[in-house]
């Protein structure tokens, strides 16, 4: 079963260079994510036995992170269909720069769709340290043709941008990687091997020392892909420049999946007694991230960065909530879901003004409602789904992990947070709305708005609002066993 | 052993201006030239003692007294100096720091000869021997640190007496580092041409321009023995390790002096002077390699 | 014996990477460590030679010293603009820094409690082709400089590897090396692109994408 949800992207991957017919190609695409994503479903039902020696087996941490992962992934690549109809052939004027490019092959951007997907599933799934290293940085090598698809220097840019720093990020994950395997050495089962469970049982009896580095340099490491301040650098300009349907995959998936990286070494610290130590660098991360999100979304003058840095405002919030601990840490989780659904939400309706207005600046996007309504209609449901207001899920999240923090007596860490979301809200709402309501210019495009770019930002639109007012019960269980692993507790 | 150290301070004394021959006659070699006569050193030396001195009338005593003080200077420094383990004529715990400055002494006072001059090529030559030195010094120094770490002994004598082979690879970083400065120090190519007379490229040999007779005699003596000291310093790092028997260790140390000297003839006839705004990236690089020795040492 | 020999072939090779003036000759040092690196398990392991170890070895020894530095120097040649170093920090002073740091990986190494007796050099010398590795990456203009960086730094941590955690499965350890390869390989394509899209492997002109200064757009044509 793990071996088929890894395999199946790979198939679609090879079969792509084979495919001769490009409707077909495309076809290739939502095709492998429902088969994907029903792979998924049946590992709810009934959990999948482990392979490769254990190495890789679905816990409930892994499951939750893959059921996201392949729930945004399916609805992106049906939008992707049509992105890609759209996408004119040949060479055209660069809207920005003047200058004159074209898009990379449409083959190649497929494959590493589909190859981006079975990295993302092979962390979700993997039960070892050095295939969970393997598989994030596999990650990064597939999303880096992804975000080269328009071919010009600004992309061009964000993909070297992105390249060397989280390379350089993920290397130093590695550095952690061995010293944990050092750790282990230096404990009473010299022979223990990388294996997670292997590592848990073992924990108490290892070096705290080697532990704390490992800890320390996989936090960086896979903080740096994960979007954490102040080792972000190469987010806003890998979200900006990508076309929005992968910057939907960067943020709804990408980012959680360096997320999980960092969830496993403190699954490790907990079972060695030294959670409270991860835990402080995590809130410590966590709310240095969310202030700097907030204050660049303040004055931010693109709305594609604006997204990216509402990313590294929410990337903040996951690593407060697990440092919160308690509940703190199944709101985190919970927070994982919902964020990545509203704001795959959000760069697909970005994606959409892109193409109707051909420009990414806020200051001349005016009156969306009053031209497109469904996309305008869109950012607005996105927008208050984004920064936590009610009835949406991330409202939910949010509040738990604010009322872990103060029924676990840390009035300061509540006072941060509180004060970076209000700045979050500010910031977004004060654009987008600038951006939604009003009269302005018309847009240039002004064909009705296509189905396809409706209909996936819509379905997502729906998830989050329904997970705000329903929570079913297998995913509260999910959530709550998930967290528990992680040494925390239900909300 | 002590009869042995009288040895080959004598031979030091006697041979040094040999290995400028050797080394002009290995260059004639690969000149294709059949060179100078063997003795040809020891000619000059002769005929320079012979003439008057010319002095001009701008000097002080320390024009006279340059010439004078390098070359006691140097002789001195020589008693420091074991070959292999032949040992030195005087040896207590921290001598290579007293070898380093009576090194500095006798350079002090050439380049204060060569300023009291007041001739501006002189002055530009003694600037750029002390730049070089500069460089050229702590590399020496940390060359003897390694030594001393690695033996755990703090005389020259007894840090040459004590090396074994398995100090291996930090040796031959020492060794190579030591070469930059032997030929740094003494201005031999790549750092400093002795037959170049374009006074702009000149270090040492435009710091002499104004010396005659006894006086030159004495410089060139001065530099002869400087080469042989710093070359048994150097020879003795492959040495002592192989060598334990002091008689052998003297026969064999003479003979690598001379094999030391066709080395620098090899060197001369091979490679090209490097740009001055290279030179301290060179000393540099010396240093550096002492410092990785005393890294592997340490580690 | 050989295996401090060869960590001091690996500290030299690093010196040489912070002094080089020559690109090709950095590469050609990048190359012969990762040479000294593919040897470097064969003096550490126990005879007889464990297959496996034979066997990785040469997988790294081909690709650490042969695949990834062919293929910088297909980079170099392809966009032959400056095959000079541009260092952002001198040369001179570059040096001096790495004195600096090897004094600093040694304190570092002496005070880690290690779990064997490789040898005592060896963690010092992996956190200084580390160090190495990230100054390149930050102190030098050029990208095909910053790729360099980040192969030595990847050096540093196959160093460490080797002479430390020996509990990783060998299916992990290929995994990194592949996906080390396929790295470079990735970043060696964008080079490629950076030099036909701006004449020179120079990042400074990667420097447009920034928050404050508004990109000037134009109200024509559509990007998507």
């Amino acid at each position: 079963m793990i071996l088929a949800l890894l395999l199946s992207p790979l198939i679609v991957a090879a079969l792509v260079f084979v495919l001769p017919w490009p409707r077909l190609r495309r076809a290739m695409l939502p095709l492998s994510a429902s088969i994907h994503f029903l792979l998924t479903l049946s590992c709810h039902l009934r959990s999948p036995a482990a392979a490769l020696q254990g190495m890789l087996a679905l816990d409930e941490l892994g499951l939750l992170f893959l059921s996201t992962t392949s729930t945004i992934y399916l609805i992106v690549s049906v939008y992707t269909v049509g992105f890609l109809a759209r996408e004119p052939a040949g060479k055209r004027r660069d809207a920005l720069s003047r200058g004159v490019f074209s898009n990379a092959p449409e083959t190649i951007f497929i494959a590493c769709l589909s190859l981006f997907l079975s990295a993302m599933t092979l962390v979700t799934v993997s039960q070892n340290f050095g295939i969970l290293w393997v598989g994030i940085e596999s990650t990064t090598l597939a999303t880096a043709p992804l975000i080269y698809f328009h071919r010009h220097n600004r992309s061009l840019e964000a993909t070297w941008k992105y390249l060397l720093i989280c390379s350089v990020g993920i290397a130093i994950a590695l550095l952690g990687t061995l010293f944990l395997s050092v750790a282990g050495q230096l404990s009473a089962h010299p022979e223990l091997g990388m294996d997670l469970s292997a590592l848990l049982s073992a924990a108490q009896s290892m070096d705290s020392a080697w532990l704390r580095g490992a800890f320390l340099l996989m936090l960086v490491g896979y903080g740096t892909k994960m979007g954490l301040a102040p080792v972000h650098s190469w987010l806003p300009d890998a979200h900006s420049e990508a076309p929005s349907a992968v910057s939907a995959l960067l943020s709804g998936a990408l980012l959680n999946c360096a997320f999980l990286g960092i969830l496993r070494m403190q699954q490790v610290l907990e079972a060695a007694g030294m959670g409270s130590f991860g835990r402080e660098l995590l809130l410590v991360f966590g709310l240095l991230s969310m202030l700097f999100g907030a204050l660049f979304l303040i004055g931010q003058s693109d709305f594609k960065r604006l997204l990216a840095y509402s990313s590294v405002e929410h990337m903040g919030i996951l690593a407060v909530g697990v440092g919160v601990g308690d509940a703190g840490v199944s709101g985190a989780l919970f927070h994982m879901v919902v964020h990545s659904l509203a704001k795959s939400l959000l760069f697909l309706v970005a994606g959409n003004t892109l193409a109707a207005y051909g420009t990414r600046a806020l200051a001349e996007v005016r009156g969306v409602f009053a031209h497109r309504p469904g996309t305008g209609a869109l950012w607005l449901v996105g927008l208050f789904a984004i920064v936590g207001s009610p009835p949406f899920g991330p409202f939910i999240s949010e509040l738990v992990v604010l009322r872990a923090a103060l029924s676990s007596g840390q009035w300061l860490v509540a006072i941060l947070f509180l004060g970076a979301l209000s700045l979050a809200f500010i910031g977004m709402s004060g654009a987008v709305l600038r951006m939604v309501q009003g009269s302005g210019p018309a847009p240039r495009l002004t064909t009705p708005e296509p189905w396809s770019s409706l209909a996936p930002p819509m379905l997502l639109a729906g998830l989050v609002l329904l997970l705000g007012v329903w929570l079913p019960a297998p995913l509260t269980t999910l959530l709550h066993d998930a967290a528990r692993a992680l040494g925390g507790g239900a909300f | 052993m002590q009869a042995l150290a009288l040895v080959h301070l004598a031979v030091a004394l006697l041979a040094a201006p040999l290995l400028l021959s050797v080394i002009n006659k290995t260059k004639a070699f690969f000149g294709g030239r059949q060179g100078p006569p063997w003795l040809q050193p020891y000619r000059e030396l002769t005929k320079l003692l012979h003439k008057g001195v010319a002095r001009s009338r701008s000097t002080s005593w320390v024009f006279v007294a340059g010439p004078i003080v390098s070359v006691a200077a140097t002789a001195l420094a020589l008693c420091l100096v074991p070959l292999g383990v032949v040992p030195a004529l005087v040896a207590f715990p921290g001598d290579f720091v007293l070898l380093a400055y009576l090194l500095g002494l006798a350079r002090f006072f050439t380049v204060s000869a060569a300023l009291d001059t007041g001739s501006a090529f002189e002055g530009m030559g003694a600037s750029r021997e002390v730049q070089l030195s500069a460089l050229a010094e702590p590399g020496l120094l940390l060359a003897f640190v390694v030594l001393a770490v690695a033996t755990q002994a703090l005389s020259l004598t007894g840090l040459f007496a004590r090396l074994g082979t398995d100090g291996g690879p930090a040796l031959v970083l020492v060794f190579v580092a030591l070469l930059v400065i032997f030929l740094s120090e003494n201005s031999r190519i790549p750092v400093d041409d002795p037959n170049t007379h374009l006074e702009l490229t000149m270090i040492h040999e435009v710091m002499i321009l104004d010396h005659s007779g006894p006086d030159l005699a004495l410089i060139h003596y001065a530099a002869a023995l400087k080469m042989w000291l710093l070359g048994t310093l150097l020879i003795g790092v492959p040495l002592s390790p192989w060598v334990s028997d002091g008689f052998a260790s003297l026969l064999l140390g003479v003979l690598a002096m001379f094999a030391l000297a066709v080395l620098v003839g090899v060197i001369e006839s091979s490679t090209a002077r490097l740009r001055l705004t290279r030179l301290p990236q060179w000393l540099l690089a010396a240093f550096v390699l002492t410092a990785v020795a005393l890294f592997v040492v340490m580690g | 014996m050989w295996t401090e020999f060869a960590l001091m072939l690996l500290v030299l090779a690093n010196l040489r990477l912070l002094g080089g003036s020559r690109l090709l000759a950095c590469i050609s040092t990048a190359a012969f460590q990762g040479v000294v690196l593919g040897l470097l398990p064969l003096t550490v392991a126990s005879w007889p030679l464990d297959p496996r170890i034979v066997l990785l070895s040469l997988l790294s020894l081909l690709i650490k010293g042969w695949g990834l530095p062919v293929l910088l120097r297909k980079a170099l040649r392809e966009t032959s603009v400056n095959r000079e170093i541009q260092p952002i920090v001198s040369l001179n002073l570059s040096l001096l820094f790495g004195l600096a740091v090897l004094a600093l990986s040694g304190w570092l190494g002496s005070r880690l409690p290690l779990p064997t007796s490789a040898s005592a050099l060896g963690a010092p010398v992996a956190f200084f082709t580390l160090f190495t590795g990230l100054f390149l990456v930050v102190a030098r203009r050029q990208a095909l400089t910053q790729v360099l960086g980040y192969l030595v730094l990847e050096n540093g941590i196959f160093l460490f590897g080797v002479l430390f955690a020996h509990s990783t499965p060998w299916i992990v350890e290929v995994g990194v090396l592949l996906d080390l390869l396929v790295g470079v390989f990735v970043m060696g394509i964008t080079l490629f692109h950076i030099n036909r899209a701006f004449d020179a492997i120079d990042s400074d002109r990667l420097a447009q994408l920034h928050d404050l200064a508004v990109q000037r757009p134009s109200p024509t044509e559509p990007t998507e």
